[in-house]
Protein backbone atom coordinates (compact mmCIF):
# COMPACT_ATOMS: atom_id res chain seq x y z
CA UNK A 1 0.00 0.00 0.00
CA UNK A 2 2.52 3.01 -1.20
CA UNK A 3 0.07 4.99 0.10
CA UNK A 4 0.18 4.26 3.75
CA UNK A 5 4.00 3.98 3.16
CA UNK A 6 3.61 7.70 2.41
CA UNK A 7 1.65 8.35 5.10
CA UNK A 8 3.78 6.63 7.79
CA UNK A 9 6.93 8.04 6.48
CA UNK A 10 5.67 11.56 6.83
CA UNK A 11 4.48 11.06 10.45
CA UNK A 12 7.94 9.74 10.93
CA UNK A 13 9.21 12.89 9.23
CA UNK A 14 6.99 15.71 11.31
CA UNK A 15 7.60 13.51 14.48
CA UNK A 16 11.14 13.99 14.27
CA UNK A 17 11.19 17.35 13.47
CA UNK A 18 9.00 18.20 16.40
CA UNK A 19 11.53 16.26 18.31
CA UNK A 20 14.21 18.05 16.98
CA UNK A 21 12.52 20.95 17.69
CA UNK A 22 11.76 20.59 21.42
CA UNK A 23 15.28 19.10 21.92
CA UNK A 24 16.91 22.33 20.39
CA UNK A 25 14.52 24.69 22.36
CA UNK A 26 15.29 22.85 25.21
CA UNK A 27 19.20 23.16 24.60
CA UNK A 28 18.23 27.05 23.77
CA UNK A 29 16.83 27.60 27.17
CA UNK A 30 19.65 25.80 29.19
CA UNK A 31 22.13 28.14 27.10
CA UNK A 32 19.97 31.08 27.80
CA UNK A 33 19.44 30.21 31.78
CA UNK A 34 23.23 29.67 31.91
CA UNK A 35 24.53 32.68 30.26
CA UNK A 36 21.87 34.64 32.58
CA UNK A 37 23.40 33.03 35.43
CA UNK A 38 27.07 33.71 34.32
CA UNK A 39 26.17 37.48 33.86
CA UNK A 40 24.73 37.59 37.29
CA UNK A 41 27.73 36.50 38.76
CA UNK A 42 29.36 39.54 36.43
CA UNK A 43 26.98 41.84 38.48
CA UNK A 44 28.46 40.99 41.63
CA UNK A 45 31.34 43.75 41.11
CA UNK A 46 29.02 46.39 41.57
CA UNK A 47 28.70 46.26 45.06
CA UNK A 48 27.82 50.37 45.15
CA UNK A 49 24.89 49.31 42.89
CA UNK A 50 23.25 46.38 44.21
CA UNK A 51 23.80 46.14 47.76
CA UNK A 52 20.98 48.98 48.85
CA UNK A 53 19.10 47.28 46.06
CA UNK A 54 19.67 43.55 47.69
CA UNK A 55 18.66 45.07 50.98
CA UNK A 56 15.71 46.29 50.09
CA UNK A 57 14.26 43.39 48.10
CA UNK A 58 15.19 41.37 51.46
CA UNK A 59 13.42 43.54 53.43
CA UNK A 60 10.03 43.30 50.99
CA UNK A 61 10.16 39.98 50.33
CA UNK A 62 10.70 38.97 54.42
CA UNK A 63 8.41 40.63 55.74
CA UNK A 64 6.02 40.37 53.42
CA UNK A 65 6.36 36.79 53.34
CA UNK A 66 6.24 36.12 57.12
CA UNK A 67 2.56 36.29 58.10
CA UNK A 68 1.13 33.82 55.11
CA UNK A 69 4.91 31.44 55.91
CA UNK A 70 3.73 31.50 59.99
CA UNK A 71 -0.07 30.85 59.18
CA UNK A 72 0.71 27.86 56.70
CA UNK A 73 3.61 26.33 59.13
CA UNK A 74 0.83 26.43 61.86
CA UNK A 75 -1.31 24.36 59.80
CA UNK A 76 1.14 22.11 58.65
CA UNK A 77 2.47 21.62 62.12
CA UNK A 78 -0.95 20.90 63.77
CA UNK A 79 -2.01 18.71 61.05
CA UNK A 80 1.25 16.45 61.73
CA UNK A 81 1.00 16.32 64.78
CA UNK A 82 -3.24 15.02 64.26
CA UNK A 83 -1.55 12.66 61.97
CA UNK A 84 0.83 11.10 63.13
CA UNK A 85 -1.36 10.44 66.46
CA UNK A 86 -3.87 8.63 64.13
CA UNK A 87 -1.34 6.38 62.60
CA UNK A 88 1.26 5.67 65.77
CA UNK A 89 -1.53 4.65 68.19
CA UNK A 90 -1.46 0.96 69.87
CA UNK A 91 1.80 -0.41 70.83
CA UNK A 92 4.03 2.39 69.80
CA UNK A 93 4.67 4.27 72.55
CA UNK A 94 3.16 8.04 72.57
CA UNK A 95 6.42 9.92 72.53
CA UNK A 96 6.95 8.91 69.11
CA UNK A 97 4.35 11.75 67.80
CA UNK A 98 7.28 14.45 69.39
CA UNK A 99 9.78 12.53 66.65
CA UNK A 100 7.73 12.29 63.97
CA UNK A 101 6.29 16.04 64.33
CA UNK A 102 9.70 17.19 65.02
CA UNK A 103 11.30 15.21 61.89
CA UNK A 104 9.03 15.69 59.69
CA UNK A 105 8.88 19.59 59.74
CA UNK A 106 12.44 20.36 60.24
CA UNK A 107 13.59 18.03 57.47
CA UNK A 108 11.05 17.79 55.13
CA UNK A 109 7.67 20.26 55.79
CA UNK A 110 9.46 23.19 56.33
CA UNK A 111 11.63 23.74 53.92
CA UNK A 112 9.18 22.25 51.07
CA UNK A 113 6.21 24.11 52.10
CA UNK A 114 7.98 27.25 52.00
CA UNK A 115 9.47 26.70 49.40
CA UNK A 116 6.45 26.03 47.06
CA UNK A 117 4.30 29.16 48.55
CA UNK A 118 7.56 31.50 48.23
CA UNK A 119 7.67 29.95 44.35
CA UNK A 120 4.10 31.33 44.04
CA UNK A 121 4.30 34.45 45.82
CA UNK A 122 8.21 35.89 45.24
CA UNK A 123 8.71 33.94 42.08
CA UNK A 124 5.43 35.14 40.35
CA UNK A 125 5.92 38.82 41.51
CA UNK A 126 9.62 39.03 40.08
CA UNK A 127 8.49 37.24 36.83
CA UNK A 128 6.01 39.66 36.82
CA UNK A 129 7.82 42.69 37.86
CA UNK A 130 10.58 41.84 35.51
CA UNK A 131 8.39 40.85 32.43
CA UNK A 132 6.64 43.96 32.43
CA UNK A 133 10.06 46.11 32.86
CA UNK A 134 10.91 44.11 29.83
CA UNK A 135 7.74 44.36 27.58
CA UNK A 136 7.47 48.66 28.63
CA UNK A 137 11.19 48.95 27.33
CA UNK A 138 12.72 50.04 31.02
CA UNK A 139 15.33 47.00 30.88
CA UNK A 140 16.06 48.39 27.24
CA UNK A 141 16.12 51.85 28.38
CA UNK A 142 19.09 50.37 31.66
CA UNK A 143 20.77 48.76 29.04
CA UNK A 144 21.09 51.83 26.89
CA UNK A 145 22.25 53.92 30.00
CA UNK A 146 25.25 51.49 29.70
CA UNK A 147 24.27 49.74 33.33
CA UNK A 148 23.74 46.17 33.72
CA UNK A 149 20.37 44.92 34.14
CA UNK A 150 22.09 41.86 36.27
CA UNK A 151 23.61 44.43 39.18
CA UNK A 152 20.81 46.63 39.30
CA UNK A 153 18.04 44.18 39.00
CA UNK A 154 18.52 40.38 39.15
CA UNK A 155 21.37 39.92 41.30
CA UNK A 156 19.76 41.91 44.55
CA UNK A 157 16.34 39.81 43.65
CA UNK A 158 18.26 36.23 43.57
CA UNK A 159 20.41 37.41 46.65
CA UNK A 160 17.34 38.68 48.80
CA UNK A 161 15.88 35.10 47.98
CA UNK A 162 19.39 33.24 49.55
CA UNK A 163 19.11 35.84 52.02
CA UNK A 164 15.90 35.14 53.38
CA UNK A 165 14.23 32.54 52.88
CA UNK A 166 16.39 30.67 55.02
CA UNK A 167 15.56 33.10 58.19
CA UNK A 168 11.85 32.63 57.11
CA UNK A 169 12.63 28.33 57.05
CA UNK A 170 13.58 28.86 60.11
CA UNK A 171 10.74 30.68 61.17
CA UNK A 172 8.47 28.55 60.27
CA UNK A 173 9.91 25.07 61.75
CA UNK A 174 9.45 26.85 64.69
CA UNK A 175 6.11 28.14 64.08
CA UNK A 176 5.15 24.56 62.66
CA UNK A 177 7.07 22.64 65.78
CA UNK A 178 5.19 25.16 68.60
CA UNK A 179 1.85 24.31 66.61
CA UNK A 180 3.12 20.70 66.60
CA UNK A 181 3.33 20.57 70.13
CA UNK A 182 -0.14 22.54 71.18
CA UNK A 183 -2.20 20.49 68.92
CA UNK A 184 -0.54 16.97 70.44
CA UNK A 185 -1.16 18.14 73.52
CA UNK A 186 -4.70 19.65 73.32
CA UNK A 187 -5.70 16.12 71.10
CA UNK A 188 -3.72 13.43 72.04
CA UNK A 189 -2.80 11.64 75.67
CA UNK A 190 1.00 13.42 75.49
CA UNK A 191 2.82 15.21 78.29
CA UNK A 192 5.30 18.13 77.75
CA UNK A 193 7.82 15.40 78.95
CA UNK A 194 6.97 12.85 76.21
CA UNK A 195 6.51 15.38 73.37
CA UNK A 196 10.27 16.73 73.82
CA UNK A 197 11.67 13.50 75.00
CA UNK A 198 10.42 11.85 71.28
CA UNK A 199 11.80 15.52 69.66
CA UNK A 200 15.25 15.03 70.79
CA UNK A 201 15.69 10.68 70.78
CA UNK A 202 16.22 11.09 66.99
CA UNK A 203 17.33 14.52 66.80
CA UNK A 204 21.11 15.29 64.90
CA UNK A 205 22.51 18.46 64.86
CA UNK A 206 22.35 18.02 60.75
CA UNK A 207 18.95 17.72 60.50
CA UNK A 208 18.96 21.50 61.23
CA UNK A 209 21.80 22.43 58.81
CA UNK A 210 20.01 20.01 56.06
CA UNK A 211 17.36 22.19 56.24
CA UNK A 212 18.93 25.38 55.74
CA UNK A 213 20.87 23.82 52.96
CA UNK A 214 17.26 22.97 51.60
CA UNK A 215 16.11 26.09 51.94
CA UNK A 216 18.82 28.03 50.31
CA UNK A 217 18.99 25.61 47.41
CA UNK A 218 15.27 26.10 47.01
CA UNK A 219 15.86 30.23 47.07
CA UNK A 220 18.55 30.05 44.61
CA UNK A 221 15.91 28.16 42.72
CA UNK A 222 13.43 30.68 42.73
CA UNK A 223 15.27 33.52 42.47
CA UNK A 224 17.35 32.42 38.76
CA UNK A 225 13.99 30.69 37.60
CA UNK A 226 11.99 33.85 38.02
CA UNK A 227 14.53 36.16 37.02
CA UNK A 228 14.77 34.15 34.04
CA UNK A 229 11.78 34.17 33.09
CA UNK A 230 10.70 37.56 33.79
CA UNK A 231 14.01 38.60 32.05
CA UNK A 232 13.28 36.38 29.05
CA UNK A 233 9.30 37.63 28.23
CA UNK A 234 8.19 39.07 24.93
CA UNK A 235 4.82 39.78 23.58
CA UNK A 236 3.00 42.00 25.71
CA UNK A 237 1.17 41.26 28.31
CA UNK A 238 0.43 37.96 27.38
CA UNK A 239 3.86 37.25 27.19
CA UNK A 240 3.95 38.56 30.89
CA UNK A 241 1.21 35.92 32.13
CA UNK A 242 3.08 33.58 30.40
CA UNK A 243 6.08 33.89 32.36
CA UNK A 244 4.98 34.29 35.43
CA UNK A 245 2.79 31.01 34.86
CA UNK A 246 6.43 29.69 33.76
CA UNK A 247 8.29 30.86 36.75
CA UNK A 248 5.79 29.32 39.35
CA UNK A 249 5.56 25.54 37.83
CA UNK A 250 9.38 25.36 36.58
CA UNK A 251 10.37 26.53 39.67
CA UNK A 252 7.88 24.43 42.36
CA UNK A 253 8.85 21.09 39.74
CA UNK A 254 12.51 21.76 40.34
CA UNK A 255 11.81 22.65 44.12
CA UNK A 256 10.40 18.81 44.34
CA UNK A 257 13.03 17.71 41.86
CA UNK A 258 15.56 18.95 44.42
CA UNK A 259 14.16 18.00 47.23
CA UNK A 260 14.82 14.02 46.15
CA UNK A 261 18.33 14.65 44.79
CA UNK A 262 19.43 16.88 48.15
CA UNK A 263 17.38 13.66 50.11
CA UNK A 264 19.43 11.31 47.54
CA UNK A 265 22.82 12.88 48.23
CA UNK A 266 22.89 13.70 51.95
CA UNK A 267 20.31 11.46 54.05
CA UNK A 268 21.11 8.21 52.04
CA UNK A 269 25.00 7.96 51.46
CA UNK B 1 30.19 60.12 13.86
CA UNK B 2 27.41 57.73 13.04
CA UNK B 3 27.99 55.37 9.56
CA UNK B 4 25.56 53.17 8.93
CA UNK B 5 26.01 50.51 6.00
CA UNK B 6 23.86 48.13 4.02
CA UNK B 7 21.77 47.18 7.60
CA UNK B 8 19.47 44.36 6.87
CA UNK B 9 17.24 43.46 9.41
CA UNK B 10 14.26 41.39 9.85
CA UNK B 11 12.00 39.74 12.02
CA UNK B 12 10.98 35.80 11.15
CA UNK B 13 9.38 36.47 7.44
CA UNK B 14 9.08 40.22 7.96
CA UNK B 15 11.87 42.40 6.41
CA UNK B 16 12.27 45.64 8.37
CA UNK B 17 15.48 47.24 7.01
CA UNK B 18 16.66 45.92 3.58
CA UNK B 19 20.17 47.52 3.12
CA UNK B 20 19.45 51.17 5.20
CA UNK B 21 22.40 53.42 4.54
CA UNK B 22 22.93 56.54 6.52
CA UNK B 23 25.68 58.82 7.52
CA UNK B 24 25.41 61.13 10.57
CA UNK B 25 28.00 64.08 11.14
CA UNK B 26 29.06 65.36 14.40
CA UNK B 27 27.38 67.90 15.44
CA UNK B 28 24.31 67.98 13.10
CA UNK B 29 20.86 66.56 14.11
CA UNK B 30 19.36 64.40 11.44
CA UNK B 31 15.38 63.97 11.30
CA UNK B 32 14.04 60.55 10.33
CA UNK B 33 11.07 60.68 8.62
CA UNK B 34 8.66 57.38 7.68
CA UNK B 35 5.57 56.05 8.34
CA UNK B 36 4.76 53.76 11.00
CA UNK B 37 5.90 50.34 11.18
CA UNK B 38 8.83 51.25 8.36
CA UNK B 39 11.99 50.24 11.28
CA UNK B 40 12.81 53.63 11.99
CA UNK B 41 12.80 52.56 15.73
CA UNK B 42 14.83 49.58 15.16
CA UNK B 43 17.28 51.30 13.16
CA UNK B 44 18.15 53.51 16.49
CA UNK B 45 18.01 50.30 18.18
CA UNK B 46 20.53 49.01 16.08
CA UNK B 47 22.65 52.37 16.68
CA UNK B 48 22.63 52.02 20.32
CA UNK B 49 22.89 47.67 20.64
CA UNK B 50 19.94 46.53 21.59
CA UNK B 51 18.99 45.42 18.09
CA UNK B 52 21.57 43.29 16.03
CA UNK B 53 21.86 43.46 12.29
CA UNK B 54 21.44 40.44 10.00
CA UNK B 55 24.07 42.04 7.55
CA UNK B 56 25.19 44.88 7.88
CA UNK B 57 27.88 47.93 9.84
CA UNK B 58 26.95 49.92 12.23
CA UNK B 59 29.89 52.34 13.43
CA UNK B 60 30.21 55.36 15.65
CA UNK B 61 33.14 56.98 16.11
CA UNK B 62 34.92 54.25 14.47
CA UNK B 63 33.51 51.27 16.47
CA UNK B 64 31.52 48.64 15.13
CA UNK B 65 28.82 47.80 17.26
CA UNK B 66 27.01 45.33 16.73
CA UNK B 67 31.17 43.00 17.37
CA UNK B 68 31.82 45.01 20.42
CA UNK B 69 32.40 43.01 23.70
CA UNK B 70 29.78 43.89 26.90
CA UNK B 71 32.24 46.45 28.42
CA UNK B 72 32.90 47.77 25.05
CA UNK B 73 29.23 48.35 24.30
CA UNK B 74 28.68 50.01 27.85
CA UNK B 75 31.46 52.55 27.62
CA UNK B 76 29.48 53.56 24.29
CA UNK B 77 26.39 53.55 25.33
CA UNK B 78 27.05 56.19 28.06
CA UNK B 79 28.11 58.73 25.47
CA UNK B 80 24.09 58.55 23.66
CA UNK B 81 21.47 59.53 25.24
CA UNK B 82 18.09 57.24 24.10
CA UNK B 83 14.78 59.00 24.45
CA UNK B 84 12.53 55.77 24.22
CA UNK B 85 8.92 56.15 22.64
CA UNK B 86 7.00 55.59 26.03
CA UNK B 87 9.23 57.07 28.17
CA UNK B 88 10.45 53.86 29.74
CA UNK B 89 10.76 55.19 32.80
CA UNK B 90 11.60 52.90 36.13
CA UNK B 91 8.37 52.42 37.50
CA UNK B 92 9.67 51.22 40.78
CA UNK B 93 11.90 54.89 41.23
CA UNK B 94 10.68 58.25 41.50
CA UNK B 95 11.09 60.81 39.29
CA UNK B 96 14.37 61.93 40.46
CA UNK B 97 15.83 58.26 40.86
CA UNK B 98 15.06 58.17 37.40
CA UNK B 99 16.84 61.09 35.98
CA UNK B 100 19.68 60.13 38.34
CA UNK B 101 20.12 56.94 37.07
CA UNK B 102 21.36 58.67 33.83
CA UNK B 103 24.15 60.31 35.17
CA UNK B 104 26.71 57.85 33.35
CA UNK B 105 29.52 59.02 35.26
CA UNK B 106 30.25 56.32 38.45
CA UNK B 107 31.32 59.38 40.06
CA UNK B 108 28.49 61.92 39.21
CA UNK B 109 26.15 59.06 40.07
CA UNK B 110 27.60 59.04 43.36
CA UNK B 111 28.00 62.61 44.54
CA UNK B 112 24.52 63.40 46.31
CA UNK B 113 25.10 67.18 45.65
CA UNK B 114 25.69 67.47 42.21
CA UNK B 115 23.38 64.41 41.34
CA UNK B 116 20.07 66.66 42.83
CA UNK B 117 21.98 69.92 41.29
CA UNK B 118 21.61 68.17 37.79
CA UNK B 119 18.68 66.39 37.94
CA UNK B 120 17.05 69.86 38.59
CA UNK B 121 18.87 71.57 35.81
CA UNK B 122 17.66 68.91 33.30
CA UNK B 123 13.82 69.25 35.02
CA UNK B 124 14.14 72.67 33.86
CA UNK B 125 15.67 72.33 30.80
CA UNK B 126 12.32 70.01 29.58
CA UNK B 127 9.96 72.91 31.85
CA UNK B 128 8.71 70.57 34.36
CA UNK B 129 8.54 71.95 37.63
CA UNK B 130 10.59 70.93 40.87
CA UNK B 131 7.68 69.29 42.65
CA UNK B 132 7.78 66.24 39.61
CA UNK B 133 10.92 64.99 41.10
CA UNK B 134 8.65 63.21 44.04
CA UNK B 135 6.29 61.92 41.87
CA UNK B 136 6.01 58.32 40.47
CA UNK B 137 6.04 57.58 37.32
CA UNK B 138 1.81 56.45 37.38
CA UNK B 139 1.25 59.85 38.62
CA UNK B 140 2.40 61.25 35.34
CA UNK B 141 0.88 62.21 31.94
CA UNK B 142 1.95 61.18 28.92
CA UNK B 143 3.45 64.21 28.17
CA UNK B 144 5.45 64.62 31.27
CA UNK B 145 6.67 61.01 31.26
CA UNK B 146 7.77 61.78 27.82
CA UNK B 147 10.11 64.89 29.19
CA UNK B 148 11.29 62.92 32.28
CA UNK B 149 12.56 60.53 29.53
CA UNK B 150 14.28 63.09 28.40
CA UNK B 151 15.44 64.69 30.75
CA UNK B 152 17.03 61.04 32.15
CA UNK B 153 18.71 60.71 28.53
CA UNK B 154 20.69 64.48 28.35
CA UNK B 155 21.20 64.08 31.96
CA UNK B 156 24.73 62.58 31.69
CA UNK B 157 25.62 65.33 28.90
CA UNK B 158 26.25 62.36 25.76
CA UNK B 159 27.84 63.21 23.06
CA UNK B 160 25.00 61.44 21.00
CA UNK B 161 21.19 61.76 21.55
CA UNK B 162 18.51 59.58 19.85
CA UNK B 163 15.49 60.93 19.94
CA UNK B 164 12.57 58.03 19.61
CA UNK B 165 9.50 60.25 18.72
CA UNK B 166 9.79 63.21 21.31
CA UNK B 167 7.15 65.00 21.14
CA UNK B 168 4.12 62.61 19.96
CA UNK B 169 1.57 62.81 22.31
CA UNK B 170 2.78 66.77 23.69
CA UNK B 171 0.44 69.27 23.01
CA UNK B 172 1.84 72.13 20.30
CA UNK B 173 3.59 74.10 23.40
CA UNK B 174 4.84 71.77 24.31
CA UNK B 175 5.99 70.22 21.03
CA UNK B 176 7.37 73.29 20.12
CA UNK B 177 9.46 73.19 24.13
CA UNK B 178 11.16 69.90 22.77
CA UNK B 179 11.66 70.64 19.49
CA UNK B 180 13.53 74.10 21.18
CA UNK B 181 15.46 71.64 23.38
CA UNK B 182 16.92 69.49 20.78
CA UNK B 183 17.99 73.03 18.61
CA UNK B 184 19.64 73.96 21.49
CA UNK B 185 20.97 70.91 22.72
CA UNK B 186 22.70 70.64 19.13
CA UNK B 187 23.70 74.89 19.21
CA UNK B 188 24.98 74.98 22.25
CA UNK B 189 26.77 71.85 23.18
CA UNK B 190 26.90 70.24 20.29
CA UNK B 191 25.28 67.52 20.44
CA UNK B 192 24.55 65.04 17.79
CA UNK B 193 21.09 63.78 17.75
CA UNK B 194 18.84 61.83 15.34
CA UNK B 195 15.13 62.39 15.86
CA UNK B 196 12.62 59.54 14.59
CA UNK B 197 9.55 61.58 14.25
CA UNK B 198 6.40 61.89 12.12
CA UNK B 199 6.22 65.42 12.92
CA UNK B 200 7.56 66.84 9.64
CA UNK B 201 6.85 70.31 11.19
CA UNK B 202 8.94 69.68 13.93
CA UNK B 203 11.10 67.84 11.59
CA UNK B 204 11.83 70.93 9.20
CA UNK B 205 12.29 73.51 12.14
CA UNK B 206 14.87 71.14 14.10
CA UNK B 207 17.13 69.39 12.02
CA UNK B 208 20.10 70.21 9.55
CA UNK B 209 18.81 66.95 7.72
CA UNK B 210 16.37 65.05 7.04
CA UNK B 211 16.17 61.49 5.38
CA UNK B 212 13.21 59.19 4.68
CA UNK B 213 12.92 55.35 5.37
CA UNK B 214 10.52 53.53 3.74
CA UNK B 215 10.56 49.72 2.59
CA UNK B 216 13.57 49.56 4.81
CA UNK B 217 15.40 51.44 2.63
CA UNK B 218 16.50 54.95 2.96
CA UNK B 219 15.14 57.13 -0.12
CA UNK B 220 15.78 60.58 0.38
CA UNK B 221 18.13 62.39 2.40
CA UNK B 222 19.13 65.93 2.28
CA UNK B 223 19.05 69.28 3.97
CA UNK B 224 14.70 70.59 4.68
CA UNK B 225 15.11 73.16 1.87
CA UNK B 226 16.47 70.10 -0.77
CA UNK B 227 14.03 67.86 0.95
CA UNK B 228 10.59 70.32 0.82
CA UNK B 229 12.02 70.83 -3.24
CA UNK B 230 12.99 66.68 -4.02
CA UNK B 231 10.92 65.19 -6.79
CA UNK B 232 11.43 61.49 -5.25
CA UNK B 233 7.82 60.44 -5.16
CA UNK B 234 7.77 58.92 -1.74
CA UNK B 235 9.23 62.27 -0.23
CA UNK B 236 6.18 64.00 -2.10
CA UNK B 237 4.04 61.08 -0.93
CA UNK B 238 4.99 61.68 2.49
CA UNK B 239 4.94 65.41 2.68
CA UNK B 240 1.71 65.96 0.59
CA UNK B 241 -0.02 63.02 2.43
CA UNK B 242 -1.22 61.70 -0.84
CA UNK B 243 -0.66 57.79 0.02
CA UNK B 244 -3.04 55.30 -1.85
CA UNK B 245 -6.13 55.01 0.67
CA UNK B 246 -8.43 53.05 -1.47
CA UNK B 247 -8.10 50.06 0.03
CA UNK B 248 -9.28 51.65 3.30
CA UNK B 249 -11.97 53.14 1.63
CA UNK B 250 -13.05 49.90 -0.20
CA UNK B 251 -13.32 48.40 3.14
CA UNK B 252 -15.46 50.81 4.77
CA UNK B 253 -17.26 51.04 1.57
CA UNK B 254 -17.94 46.74 1.87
Amino acid sequence: MPGSQDSMSSLIVRVQRRTGRVVLDTLASVGRFAGLTAEIVRGTSEVRIWLPRTLAEAHNIGLGSLFIVLLISAFAGGVTALQAGYQFTGNIPIYVVGAIVTQSIVLELGPVLVGLILAGRIGARYAAELGTMRVTEQIDALESLGRSPASHLLLPKVLACILMIPVLVVFADVMALVAGWFISKQSLPITDQDFAYGARIFWQPFNAWYSLIKAAAFAATIGLVSCYYGYNTQHGAAGVGRSTTGAVVSSSVLILLLDLILAKLLLVP
Amino acid sequence: MIRIRDVHKRFGALVVLDGVTLDVQDGETLALLGPSGTGKSVLLKHIIGLIKPDAGDIDVDGLNVPTLDRDALAKLRRTIGYVFQNGALFDSDNVYENIRLGLTDPNEFGDDAFARERVSECLRLVNLPESTLTKMPSELSGGMRKRVGIARAIAGKPKYVLYDEPTSGLDPVNSDIIDGLIRRLNDELGVTGIMVTHDVRGAFRTADRIALLTGGKVVAEGTPDDFRASQVPEVRAFLERDFDLAPLETGFAQ
